[in-house]
C-alpha cells in the first residue's frame, strides 16, 4: 500500500453492499465487511478544464504510413520525380536507411480525389475515410523526434524515448480513474496486415511505467484466451471456480479479522473483479448481438482478429466505458514495394476506420469520444530503392494524421508541409502538442498533471514545453 | 517533541493524520531545502540555461548578492516579499508553475531569513559520520527517533512469524513445519542467531540477494530494442549469485562489474562481472544511426551509475545541467567518457561473447587442440612422403576434420557471456548540446569524476582516468553516496521502505531520511566493516526492531500509517519470482539447482506474436528446467513473462531500484488459472494425499502446516471440509473432468491414487496457494 490513493481508500473505505456476484454467496457474507470497489477514482479530484470527451480511441498504423500517398498531395514532388532531391532540404538532416545514400525524389504513387464539402484532397486508396472527411480534422503538419520504429512508438505513446515511462493510456486512467465496473481502463488490440514481415511492437508501448501497475494496458487477443489467464483451467467448471473463489474470499476475510493489513481487503476486491472479468470479457467479445448491418458497416467477420473486427470491439469497449482504447495495425513500413503493399494496408483499415466514426455518431458516442488515426512517423519524399522495388524511408519532419470527435473542428485541414512534403511548414505540431491537446479535451491541464518519480515531476508532455493545438478545437 | 520528519511528509502531500508543527530551530536541510527545491530551484537552481532573472537560490552567496535574501531582515528580502505578494504579476512561485506555498511554508521561510538564513551542504554530499553518542546500535537510533515522536515499539513477533520472515528475507523459500516447530519450542536468542547463520550459509541466500541486484542493473536475456533478440549473458546472473554467496565485499563486487577486465588480477570471474557494462539496451533495427545509438548507450550507462551507486538522477543532465542537483552536463558526458573504451558493435547483433570454462573444460579444450595438432602433424608427415597413398591422405584429412569438429562442437557447447573488452581506440565523446547527437559542436570530453563530489579531492594523476579509477572512486571513502545508497536499499529489503524513501534519488528532490543518524551510522558501519554485506544483514536481522510484530495498537498505526519510524514491522506481498518459488516448493516440484541457462516456464501461446526479425515461437522447457526458481526465468525485455509481470517484475529496460507493489486482478487470474499454479496445486494435492495424515481433517491440518506452518482454525477447517466434500462429490460423478484437470502440466503422480480424491484436493491446494497470507511476508 505504497500509493496515497490506496491509502486513502483504506482509511475512508466505502461500504459496498449487495455487490457480490460470486456463487456460494452464503460463504462470502459469513464475514461480510466493507470492501473496496472495482471502480477507481482518478487522482484529479476536480477537473481544471471542461471535459469535452470521456475517452480516447487511438488507431495506430504501426510502421509509419506514407503521408505522401495518403493525405498530403505534392504536385511539385511529382514534377521532380526521378530527379535529385534539392540539397537545401536535406543537408545535415537525420535520415534512417537513406543516410549517406543518393537522394532522389519520388512522386506520389497514387491519385488523390477531392472529398467532403471543403474539397479536401485525400488518396483514392482511402475512399471510406474520404466519405467522413466532413467529420474529421486532417492534420498535415505533424512531426516527431524519433526516426526508428521502437523509439518512435515510445515517443508517441509515452512522450519520451527512454523506456520505463508510462504510456498515455496509463496516464489518463491514473488521472481520471476508471468508469467501468469490470473491464480494465486501458485496452490494447493488435492486428497484422496480410502483407510481409511486419515491424515488432513491444509491450512497453502500453506499459504503466512508473505509475501503479493497475493502469497498464491489457491486451485483448483474438486467438486463445481473450485476456491472459482468463479461462478456467481445463476440467474446472464455472461453478467450481466460483466455489473456490468464495472459499479464498472467506479465508482471506477470516485472516483480515485477525491481522491489520489493508491489502487483504484490496485483494478480496481483486478476486471479485477477476471473477467478474471472466464473464464481462466473454460478453464483450461475443458480438452475436450485433446486427448484420453493423457487421457490414465495418466489413468484418467477428473473431477473425482483423483491424475491422477490432474497430467493432473498440466501439463495444467505448460503450462499456473503457477510457483508453488503442488499436495497432501492423505492417505499414514500406521501405520497398510501396506501390504493391500500401493499397492492401489501406484496404484493410479504410472501411472500418470510417465505420467506427459513423457508428459512434449513430450511437451518440462521437461527441464524447476522441478518435486519433496516426502512425509513429511519416515517410521521405525521397525514394528508397536499396531494398527491392521502390519505397520510402522513415521520416520524422512531416507526417499526417487525423483526429475526430468531441470539440474537434470537423472537416478542416490543419497545417501544411513544404512543397515537397519534406518538413512541416505551417502550424507545426509536435507529439507533446498532440498529448497536450488530448489531455485538454479530457479536462486535464497537461502542465499541471505530474507524477513524482525519482524525485522529479514527470509529465506526459515532457519538459520542453507543449501547446494545446487550439486551431483544431471548436 | 515535534515529529520533524513530518515536514517532508507534508511537503510531498502524503498527509497523515498528524498535524505538522513547526520545528523550534530551523535547519536548512531538514526544513528549508525541500521547500526551495520543490518550488524554486526549477527556475532559480543550478541550471544556468533555464535560470530566470539571473537568480539562484541554491547558492547562499548568489542569493545574498541578488538581495533575494537579506539575513535577519525578511521584510526587505525579495524572496520573503515575493512569496507573500498579492500581486499576481509578482507572486512567487508564479501561477503557471503550478506550484504553491502553504501559509506554514511561507512563515517558515520568513523565520529562516529572520534567523540568519543559514545554508547547509546537501546532507548526502558530505561524508557520513557516526553519531556522537554511545548508542551505536540500530535499536538505540530507532528508539531515539521514536522517543522524539512519542511512540512506543510494539511487541516482538511470534516465533513462527520470525522464522517465516527470516526465511523469506534471506533465502526466499518457506521454512519446513518442523523448522518452525523447533523454533517455537526454543525461541532463544541463540537459536535465532543459529538460524541466521544457517540461512546466510544456504546457497539460496545468493539467489535471494541477487534478485534485487538484477533489477537494479537491468539484467535480461534480450537486447531490448526493436527485434529484442537474445544475447548471451546469463553467466553474469550466476556471477552475482555466487558473489553474494561468497559474501564478496561490496567494493570489490562493484569494481569487478565496472572494470573487472582492467583489474591487475583480472580472471574469468571478474570478466564475467564486467558483463555489467553490456547490460544496456541495444538495437539491430535497420536504419538505426550509429551516432544516435552511441549517445543512447552512453546515456544508459551514465544513468546506471547514477541509480546503482550514486543515487543521483544523472539522466537529467543529458540535455541540460540538472535543475535541482549540482550535476552539470560536463559531469554527465565526462562520466560517459569512462566507457568510451568498451569494444562493442553500436548497431547490430551482439558478439557471441567469452566462452566460460571450468578448469576441466580448459583441460579438455587443450586435449582437443592437441588432437587437432596431432592429426595435422600426421597429415603433414604423410604428405611429405615421396609417394603417399591417396587413400591414406584422405583418411588423414578426415581425421583432422573430425578433430576440428570435436573441438568446435565442444566449444559450441560451452556457455558464452558478453563481457567488457577494452580497446585503445576510444570513441570520441562530445558534450551534446541539448542532448542532440547530430550536433557535433560540443567539446570533446575526457573521463572525469563528477565535479561537485570531488572538488575537494587532490588531483590524482596526470594520466587520463579510466573505468578502474571510476569504480575505485565509487566505493572509496571519499564518495559520500555509495555506502548510503546501498544500506538504504538494504534497509528497504528488510523493512519494506528505505530510510530515505526514494531509493534512486538521494539528491535534493529525494527525501531527507526519516532517521539520518541511523542511515549514516549504517553507512559508516558498512564502510568500516570492509563493505561486508552479511555483517550489515546480521546487524539488521538481529536488531529488536527487525523482530517486531506487524501488529500494533490502532493508535500507533494511525500515528505512523506508513511505518516510517519502524515502531513495528511491515507486511508486504511476495515479489513475483518468490510467489512462483513458494508454489513450486509446496508442490514438491521446485528444482533447486543453483545457476545455469535461463528457463522457460509455461507461457500462453501467441504471447510473442508481436515480436519479429525473426518471428519467434516460445518453447516451454519440457524437463526439470520447467521447475526452476523465478530468478532463472528467461527475461524477454519487450514481452516479459506475463505471470512475472502481473506481480510487478520490471521489464529491466531501465535500472530499477524499487518495484511497484500492486494488487491487481491479473494476479488473481495468474494464481487461479496459470498452468504453473494449477500444476503446483496438483503437486501439493498429491503430497497431501500421500502424507501420513489419514482423515480429511488431518489432511487439512497437514496442508496448512506445509503452506502456512500453522494449524487451521475451526472455521478454516470447516470451510475447507465443506469445499472438499462438494468437489469430491462432483468428481465422483464426473470422472472425465478429473482427467482433464489432471492433465495440466507435466507432473505425473502415481496412477494408483484415487483420481477423484486427487482432483478434489487439487482445489483445496489451489485455495491455499491463492491465500493472501500465503503470498505475504509479515
Amino acid at each position: 500500500m505504497n500509493h496515497p490513493e490506496q491509502r486513502k481508500k483504506f482509511y475512508c473505505r466505502r461500504r459496498m453492499l449487495g455487490k457480490s456476484t460470486i456463487g456460494a454467496a452464503a460463504l462470502s457474507t459469513l464475514f461480510a465487511q466493507d470492501q473496496t470497489h472495482a471502480q477507481s477514482k482518478g487522482v484529479i479530484e476536480n477537473l481544471p478544464l471542461v471535459q469535452k470527451v470521456k475517452r480516447v480511441i487511438w488507431l495506430t498504423m504501426a510502421g509509419g504510413p506514407s503521408h505522401l500517398e495518403l493525405f498530403d498531395p505534392k504536385p511539385k514532388l511529382a514534377q521532380l520525380h526521378g530527379k535529385p532531391m534539392p540539397e537545401s532540404y536535406t543537408a545535415g538532416q537525420q535520415l534512417a536507411q537513406l543516410q549517406g545514400q543518393k537522394l532522389m525524389c519520388l512522386g506520389p504513387m497514387f491519385e488523390y480525389q477531392q472529398v467532403g464539402s471543403q474539397g479536401t484532397q485525400i488518396s483514392t486508396l482511402l475512399p471510406h475515410i474520404g466519405s467522413i472527411a466532413d467529420d474529421i480534422c486532417l492534420v498535415r503538419s505533424m512531426t516527431t523526434d524519433a526516426i526508428n520504429h521502437d523509439p518512435a512508438h515510445m515517443f508517441m505513446n509515452t512522450g519520451s524515448q527512454i523506456a520505463g515511462r508510462p504510456s498515455m493510456g496509463a496516464w489518463i486512467n491514473y488521472g481520471l480513474g476508471s468508469i467501468c465496473e469490470n473491464l480494465p481502463g486501458f485496452v490494447v488490440l493488435v492486428s497484422t496486415g496480410k502483407g510481409r514481415s511486419p515491424q515488432p511492437i513491444a509491450a512497453r508501448q502500453w506499459s504503466s511505467g512508473f505509475l501503479p501497475s493497475r493502469f497498464q494496458g491489457v491486451q485483448l487477443r483474438s486467438q486463445g484466451e481473450a485476456v491472459l489467464y482468463l479461462n478456467n483451467p481445463p476440467g474446472i467448471q464455472p461453478s467450481q471456480q466460483a466455489m473456490d473463489i468464495a472459499a479464498i474470499e472467506s479465508l482471506n476475510r477470516h485472516h483480515a479479522s485477525r491481522v491489520q493489513d489493508p491489502e487483504i481487503d484490496t485483494r478480496i476486491a481483486q478476486y471479485e473483479l477477476a471473477f467478474e472479468m471472466q464473464t464481462s470479457i466473454p460478453n464483450l467479445m461475443d458480438t452475436s448481438d450485433e446486427t448484420q448491418d453493423t457487421l457490414d458497416l465495418y466489413g468484418c467477420t467477428p473473431g477473425d482478429g482483423t483491424f475491422a473486427s477490432n474497430c467493432l470491439l473498440a466501439r463495444r469497449l467505448a460503450q462499456r466505458g473503457v477510457r483508453f482504447i488503442q488499436l495497432y495495425h501492423r505492417d505499414w513500413d514500406h521501405h520497398s514495394l510501396l506501390k504493391e503493399e500500401l493499397p492492401l494496408r489501406a484496404k484493410e483499415v479504410d472501411q472500418a476506420s470510417a465505420a467506427l466514426i459513423k457508428d459512434l455518431k449513430r450511437l451518440g458516442l462521437f461527441e464524447e469520444t476522441l478518435v486519433v488515426w496516426s502512425g509513429e512517423f511519416g515517410r521521405t519524399p525521397m525514394s528508397q530503392a536499396n531494398k527491392g522495388p521502390v519505397g520510402r524511408d522513415h521520416h520524422n519532419k512531416s507526417m499526417s494524421m487525423w483526429i475526430a470527435g468531441g470539440n474537434i473542428r470537423p472537416g478542416i485541414v490543419y497545417g501544411s508541409t513544404d512543397e515537397l512534403g519534406y518538413a512541416a511548414a505551417e502550424n507545426t505540431c509536435t507529439v507533446h502538442d498532440l498529448h497536450a491537446t488530448m489531455l485538454h479535451q479530457l479536462g486535464i491541464k497537461h502542465d499541471a498533471f505530474t507524477y513524482k518519480f525519482q524525485g522529479l515531476d514527470f509529465k506526459l508532455t515532457g519538459v520542453e514545453g507543449a501547446k494545446v493545438i487550439e486551431g483544431i478545437l471548436s | 517533541m515535534k515529529p520533524h520528519w513530518l515536514v517532508s511528509l507534508v511537503a510531498s502531500s502524503l498527509v497523515g493524520p498528524l498535524v505538522a508543527q513547526e520545528p523550534q530551530t530551523i535547519e536548512f536541510n531538514r526544513d528549508i531545502r525541500p521547500i526551495l527545491s520543490e518550488n524554486c530551484f526549477y527556475c532559480h537552481g543550478p541550471d544556468p540555461q533555464h535560470r530566470q532573472g539571473d537568480l539562484r537560490l541554491d547558492d547562499r552567496q548568489a542569493a545574498l548578492e541578488a538581495l533575494a535574501i537579506i539575513p535577519g531582515n525578511p521584510s526587505e528580502s525579495q524572496l520573503a516579499r515575493r512569496i507573500i505578494s498579492e500581486d499576481p504579476e509578482l507572486v512567487m512561485p508564479p501561477a503557471d508553475s503550478n506550484k504553491k506555498l502553504t501559509q506554514d511554508q511561507k512563515a517558515l521561510l520568513q523565520r529562516w531569513i529572520a534567523q540568519g538564513a543559514n545554508y547547509q551542504t546537501h546532507w548526502a554530499y558530505t561524508p557520513p559520520t557516526r553519531p556522537n553518542t554511545n548508542h551505536h546500535s540500530i535499536d538505540a537510533l530507532v528508539q531515539k527517533e521514536l522517543d522524539r515522536n512519542g511512540l512506543v515499539q510494539t511487541h516482538r513477533a511470534d516465533p513462527r512469524t520470525l522464522v517465516r520472515r527470516l526465511y523469506y528475507d534471506l533465502i526466499g523459500l518457506p521454512p519446513s513445519p518442523e523448522r518452525v516447530a523447533a523454533f517455537e519450542a526454543n525461541p532463544s536468542d541463540k537459536a535465532y542467531h543459529e538460524m541466521i547463520e544457517n540461512l546466510l550459509a544456504n546457497p539460496h541466500y545468493g539467489e535471494r540477494m541477487a534478485q534485487g541486484w538484477l533489477d537494479l542493473v537491468r539484467f535480461a536475456d534480450t537486447i531490448g530494442y526493436h527485434s529484442d533478440n537474445p544475447r548471451n549473458i546469463w553467466p553474469y546472473r550466476d556471477y552475482v549469485i555466487a558473489s553474494f554467496n561468497a559474501n564478496k565485499p561490496f567494493d570489490r563486487f562493484s569494481i569487478e562489474q565496472i572494470a573487472g577486465d582492467l583489474l591487475p588480477d583480472a580472471n574469468q570471474d571478474t570478466r564475467i562481472g564486467s558483463a555489467f557494462n553490456r547490460l544496456i539496451l541495444s538495437t539491430e533495427e535497420g536504419g538505426a544511426q550509429p551516432k544516435d545509438y552511441e549517445a543512447r548507450m552512453l546515456a544508459d550507462r551514465v544513468r546506471a551509475v547514477g541509480t546503482v551507486w550514486l543515487g543521483q538522477t544523472t539522466g537529467c543532465a543529458q540535455c541540460h545541467d540538472h535543475k535541482y542537483d549540482p550535476i552539470t552536463m560536463n559531469d554527465f558526458y565526462s562520466l560517459g567518457a569512462f566507457f568510451a573504451d568498451i569494444q562493442e558493435p553500436i548497431v547490430g547483433a551482439r558478439e557471441e561473447g567469452l566462452a566460460i570454462t571450468q578448469p576441466e573444460d580448459n583441460q579438455r579444450l587443450a586435449n582437443l587442440d592437441a588432437a587437432i595438432q596431432q592429426a595435422n602433424a600426421a597429415l603433414k608427415e604423410l604428405e611429405q612422403q615421396e609417394s603417399p597413398s591417396a587413400d591414406e591422405i584422405t583418411a588423414a584429412k578426415e581425421r583432422v576434420e573430425k578433430a576440428r569438429k570435436q573441438r568446435d562442437s565442444f566449444y559450441k557447447s560451452l556457455p558464452k557471456c558478453l563481457v567488457t573488452k577494452s580497446t585503445p581506440n576510444l570513441r570520441t565523446v562530445r558534450l551534446l548540446p541539448r542532448g542532440n547527437w547530430m550536433d557535433e559542436t560540443g567539446p570533446v570530453m575526457k573521463p572525469a569524476l563528477p565535479g561537485y563530489l570531488t572538488d575537494s579531492l587532490p588531483h590524482r594523476s596526470q594520466r587520463d582516468l579510466n573505468r578502474l579509477d571510476l569504480a575505485r572512486w565509487l566505493v572509496s571513502k571519499e564518495n559520500p553516496l555509495t555506502a548510503r545508497v546501498t544500506v538504504n536499499r538494504l534497509w528497504k529489503h528488510f523493512f519494506g521502505t528505505g530510510l530515505s524513501k526514494v531509493l534512486d534519488d538521494l539528491g535534493t528532490q529525494g527525501e531527507l531520511p526519516v532517521n539520518q543518524e541511523l542511515l549514516d551510522f549504517l553507512a559508516c558501519e558498512f564502510i568500516d566493516s570492509g563493505w561486508d554485506i552479511q555483517h550489515m544483514i546480521r546487524m539488521i536481522v538481529q536488531s529488536r526492531t527487525y523482530q517486531l510484530s506487524c501488529q500494533a495498537e490502532p493508535k500507533l498505526i494511525a500515528t505512523d500509517p506508513l511505518n516510517r519510524l519502524t515502531a513495528r514491522q511491515s507486511p508486504f506481498r511476495f515479489e513475483a519470482e518468490l510467489v512462483r518459488d513458494h508454489a513450486l516448493y509446496h508442490a514438491g516440484l521446485l528444482d533447486t539447482q543453483i545457476g545455469g541457462r535461463s528457463a522457460k516456464p509455461y507461457q500462453p501461446d501467441g504471447y510473442w506474436d508481436s515480436l519479429n526479425f525473426p518471428t519467434r515461437t516460445y518453447a516451454a522447457d519440457q524437463d526439470k528446467q520447467q521447475y526452476r526458481r523465478g530468478i532463472y526465468t528467461w527475461w524477454q525485455r519487450t514481452f516479459l513473462h506475463p505471470s512475472l509481470m502481473a506481480f510487478d517484475a520490471p521489464s529491466r529496460e531501465e535500472c530499477c531500484a524499487e518495484r511497484t507493489r500492486s494488487n491487481i486482478p491479473q494476479q488473481a487470474l495468474v494464481l487461479l488459472n496459470d498452468p504453473t499454479y494449477v500444476e503446483a496445486a496438483r503437486g501439493l494435492a498429491y503430497r497431501t494425499i500421500q502424507s501420513n495424515a489419514l482423515t480429511h481433517e488431518d489432511k487439512i491440518d497437514w496442508i496448512f502446516s506445509q503452506v502456512l506452518q500453522r494449524s487451521p482454525s475451526t472455521l478454516e477447517k470447516q470451510e475447507l471440509s465443506i469445499l472438499l466434500e462438494k468437489h469430491l462429490a462432483h468428481y465422483k460423478d464426473h470422472p472425465q473432468q478429473t482427467s482433464k484437470l489432471q492433465q495440466t502440466g507435466m507432473f505425473k503422480p502415481s496412477e494408483s491414487v484415487d483420481q477423484a480424491q486427487l482432483s478434489a484436493w487439487t482445489h483445496i491446494a489451489r485455495v491455499l496457494l491463492n491465500l493472501h497470507e500465503t503470498i505475504t511476508r509479515d
